[in-house]
């Protein structure tokens, strides 16, 4: 088996398989991501040349160019990094459990809810002024809750002696569509301060990211990614269907759920900080699956890889192409997203 | 010992009574397959023995011991279940199917020990998919699909393999191929394997024990030559037919009344 | 079914034309300022010019006339969609239909300017029909034409898309934004009578092509390869009920904006009523989502009274439950 190296370490108490292909792969992504942090950083209305962006990660570096990339590009840069990775993640694991390759976040209404909750929040805690009467640094906790909530009540709805993957869909797309009617009406009955607000937000963009943002995210990223490649084995055989996976003695329900859980975590931690970008759930595993492969120890990290590579690209487009206007890195997403979608229609269209 | 037993065990779909207190002994070490008209409930039946389905009441005993106390990962050690019609997902390769058979087997740490690697490699010699172990699933075969998922429950390692309907959309020469493959590794390595198959004719000829299904209840339970007769046949499967001696294997051969071609007259004018 | 027999069938029609009557005549009393019957009548027979009669004739009768049209319109479009794709849970909107329009009407106003009632109406219109048409060639490429799955993922697409670059012209220009949420959301209110009238040629097209190929459902509905080898002409019948659907729900878009769950949920209502016949499944509905869109009309106007809420998210409050109470019970093929 020359296409899979063996790993064996601490006789025989540690061992898996690696498929050198698949790691070949996550490390031309690895480059790859890098590259594209390094040029996004360096690209804005201030233009800085690749090595003084990298001499700056690095320590060094003139103060100007500094202070412009740790102040405002990083943050940003590095939140795009983690929304896109998170998304992926989350993205793959769903795809997995519904066995649908058509799923994605937010198929089961909880970038919905967390739109709503958005909303709600500017509504709650507008003056009359128009202006808000608590901080803002708030909002993403609120995003957060709205994410988690929603998650939970579609899980408890489509739950009937279990939950199947189909009625988690078709229940998340009720409350989906729910939740929009919910927006928008706390939309039109509020000041149109908070309804520009709100949309900016629901069409997701990471414009205005702090590193207080980036001292919350990464970590929540990072932990939750994780557990998941831990769990990867299980999303496996859950892809073989509910009946091979327990006869293989896998705790399909319990598993289930779990995996749903940092679904939500990592969604609601992307939604929190960067509004509703779509789409990212869908395509990156897609893509991460015809480099790799379906096996989930090497789908996710590709996966990851992938979304942040398209977030990045999507802000990166999205902060100079109509310069100074800055549109939403969440109508790129769409943008590239739904053609895609339909190419993906057109090149599965004989299977 | 048996392999399996059933103690009073009811099985039930919402208000439909499937199962009606059954006791039935899988014995150890032999091919043991249900058979009964559509819907009378064997699938059903496998399945709870399986733990995919909670019994109404009763108990099923694996190795003696209650399949309810036991933990789903301590049965997926003794015994492997392939459901009718498994899919795997798009792109997956014959060797990541079968490397999840030893899931069981595996922890966080020890994803892939020396264990794991030889029982896949012997799943795969057994199955003879050595070749064809870099092709994804779904290109392949129908025939060569099923021996994938085989080798897959091969990997698991287990001393009972229960198989629902393995040949159920196969042409002739892959049943037999399955069929075949599964009556080697009961001879050769003793498994006992449980399966539901639609044929009669062919339950005959492979199995050491045939269970006979209807209404809620075994009808009857034995070896096929001492079982399968025309009342049986009347009466579980609601049709009447000739039951004669297979030409090639000497186990029984059931022929069915009604329509066609007769040309038995012109056969015997010719054989004199 | 509830009414077995034919005719307890046509029983229940007529029952059903009567009710729609009378939420006609609620939807013109009830509101913000409550009129009586007997000075809705005056309004036409002696009108004195009063203020109370100039609402009634220009405000209440347009609403209830427009709900009843969109209302049933949608139902129908949701019958035709539910058997085309097979799918007990679809309905225009996924077909990019709303999407579709709500996109036309934004880029009118953001990218060119435009800003009346009846320019909304045109451009809606044409954007649902260009987006009904590209999710339709979509779904159909392949071997094997247009397949209910394919159909259900393009339209999910092209709504998600359409619907993020709305989002995204909006951000751009926030002053349009007030104006056009309420459009958006989907109502009956402030709409005016020549607006419908201007769609009512197309919509009446419309409900009487469903008639027409009623018959021709019922044997599509038996699955694609048993219809054809009872000689229907699948690929035919298909592009007709495309274009009906873009018909009743575009010209609906048009009039009311997006409104959504009628088309899902009183299909439904109707099967449990009148079993699956599409002879009486189409014109029940019909009369049902006239009914259910005119009460959602007086429930948005009491809600958070005096403001008046966008019935667009009235339906979705009441379609939801029903909605989950569907997906929960299950369905054939599922």
């Amino acid at each position: 088996m020359s296409k899979y190296k063996n790993f064996r370490l601490f006789n025989g108490k540690l061992s898996f398989l690696m498929d050198r292909k698949a790691a070949i792969t996550f490390t031309i992504l690895l480059v790859v991501a890098f590259l594209v942090f390094v040029v996004s950083t360096g690209s804005g209305e201030m233009k800085i040349n690749p090595l003084t962006v990298v001499s700056v990660l690095f320590g060094g570096g003139p103060e100007m160019e500094k202070l412009i990339i740790t102040s405002f590009r990083l943050p940003r840069i590095i939140v795009a990094l983690m929304v896109g990775i998170s998304l992926a993640v989350a993205g793959g694991i769903l795809q997995g459990m519904i066995r649908n390759p058509l799923a994605s976040p937010d198929v089961l209404g909880i970038t919905g809810g967390a739109a709503a909750a958005v909303v709600s929040f500017l509504a709650m805690f507008s003056d009359k002024n128009h202006s808000l009467t608590v901080s803002i640094a708030w909002l993403p906790l609120a995003a957060f809750i709205g994410a988690t909530v929603i998650g939970f009540l579609v899980y408890f709805l489509a739950w009937k002696n279990g939950v199947s993957p189909v009625r988690l869909v078709l229940i998340g797309i009720g409350i989906s569509a729910l939740m929009q009617a919910i927006t928008t009406l706390t939309m039109v009955m509020g000041p149109i301060y908070q309804a520009s607000q709100a949309n900016i937000w629901i069409t997701g963009t990471v414009y205005g990211s702090n590193w207080k943002n980036v001292a919350i995210l990464v970590p929540w990223t990072v932990i939750f990614v994780i557990i998941a490649l831990a769990l990867a084995r299980t999303i496996n055989i859950q892809e073989l269907g509910d009946e091979v996976a327990t006869g293989l003695g896998g705790k399909v329900q319990k598993q289930r759920f779990l995996l749903l859980m940092i679904s939500t975590a990592l969604i609601g931690g992307s939604v929190a900080f960067a509004g509703g970008i779509g789409f990212v759930g869908l395509m990156a595993p897609h893509m991460a699956r015809r480099l790799v492969g379906s096996s989930f120890g090497a789908l996710l990290p590709a996966s990851a890889l992938i979304g942040g590579i398209l977030v990045m690209v999507a802000d990166l487009i999205g902060r100079t192409l109509f310069s100074p206007l800055e549109v939403p890195a969440g109508v790129f997403t769409a943008g590239i997203g739904a053609p895609y979608f339909i190419y993906l229609l057109f090149k599965t269209r004989n299977s | 010992m048996n392999a399996i037993e059933t103690k009073n065990l009811s099985l039930s779909y919402g208000d439909t009574l499937i199962i009606d207190e059954l006791d039935l002994k899988i014995p150890k070490g032999e091919i043991t397959v249900f058979i009964g008209g559509n819907g009378c409930g064997k699938s059903t039946l496998l399945r709870s023995i399986a733990r995919l389905l909670k019994p109404k009441s009763g108990a099923v005993l694996l190795e003696g011991k209650a399949i309810a106390k036991l933990s789903t990962k301590d049965i997926a050690k003794k015994m492997a279940i392939l459901p009718q019609s498994p899919s795997a997902p798009e792109g997956l390769t014959v060797l990541q199917l079968v490397k999840q058979g030893r899931y069981p087997h595996q922890t966080w740490l020890k994803q892939w020990s020396e264990e794991d690697e030889k029982k896949v490699h012997d799943a795969l010699k057994a199955t003879r998919l050595e070749d064809l172990k870099e092709r994804t699933v779904d290109s392949l075969s129908g025939g060569q699909r099923q021996r994938a998922w085989i080798a897959m429950t091969l990997a698991q390692d287990t001393d009972i393999i229960l198989l629902d309907e393995p040949t159920t959309y196969l042409d002739m020469t892959h049943q037999i191929e399955i069929l075949d493959l599964l009556f080697e590794l009961n001879e050769t390595k003793k498994r006992t394997v449980v399966m539901v198959l639609h044929d009669l004719n062919l339950a005959c000829r492979y199995a050491h024990n045939v269970v006979a299904i209807k209404d809620q209840k075994v009808y009857d339970q034995g070896k096929p030559e001492y079982v399968i007769n025309r009342s049986l046949v009347k009466n579980v499967f609601g049709m009447d037919c000739e039951v004669t001696v297979d030409p090639l294997f000497g186990t029984p051969l059931c022929i069915p009344y009604g329509k066609g071609r007769c040309i038995l007259e012109k056969a015997v004018a010719v054989n004199g | 079914m509830l009414l077995k027999s034919t005719a307890f069938k046509w029983i229940g029609f007529l029952i059903a034309v009567v009710v729609m009557v009378l939420a006609m005549c609620a939807s013109i009393i009830f509101g913000y300022t409550d009129t009586s019957w007997h000075t809705a009548v005056d309004a036409f027979t002696n009108n004195n010019g009063s203020n109370e009669h100039i609402i009634i004739q220009t405000v209440r009768l347009p609403r209830a006339l427009i709900a009843s049209a969109v209302g049933a319109s949608l139902a129908i479009a949701g019958v035709l969609m539910q058997t085309l794709t097979k799918n007990p849970l679809a309905s225009p909107g996924i077909f990019g239909i709303n999407a579709g329009g709500g996109f036309a009407v934004v880029v009118a106003m953001t990218v060119f300017s435009v800003n009346s009632l009846q320019a909304f109406s045109v451009l809606a219109f044409i954007g649902a029909a260009v987006a009904a048409i590209s999710v339709y060639a979509f779904g159909s490429f392949g071997r094997e034409g247009l397949t209910p799955m394919k159909l259900t993922l393009a339209g999910a697409a092209m709504s998600a898309m359409f619907a993020s670059f709305t989002q995204g012209l909006l951000v751009l220009d926030e002053v349009m934004l007030d104006q056009v949420l309420f459009w958006l959301a989907g109502s009956v209110q402030g709409r005016k009578l020549e607006t419908l009238v201007s769609v009512l040629p197309y919509i009446g097209i419309g409900w009487l092509g469903a008639m027409f190929i009623a018959g021709k459902m019922n044997i599509l509905s038996m699955g694609e390869d048993v219809a054809k080898g009872l000689g229907l002409n699948t690929g035919l019948l298909k592009i007709a009920i495309g274009i009906i659907v873009i018909l009743l729900a575009g010209g609906s878009v048009a009039v009311a904006g997006p409104i959504g769950f009628v088309g899902i949920v009183v299909p439904h209502i109707t099967r449990s009523i009148v079993g699956i016949d599409h002879r009486w499944v189409i014109p029940f509905s019909g009369v049902l989502g006239a009914i259910l869109l005119i009460a959602a009309d007086i429930a948005a106007r009491y809600m958070f009274m005096p403001s008046e809420v966008p019935v667009g998210v009235m339906t979705a409050i009441i379609g939801t439950p029903f909605f989950i109470y569907i997906a929960r019970k299950g369905f054939n093929g599922r």
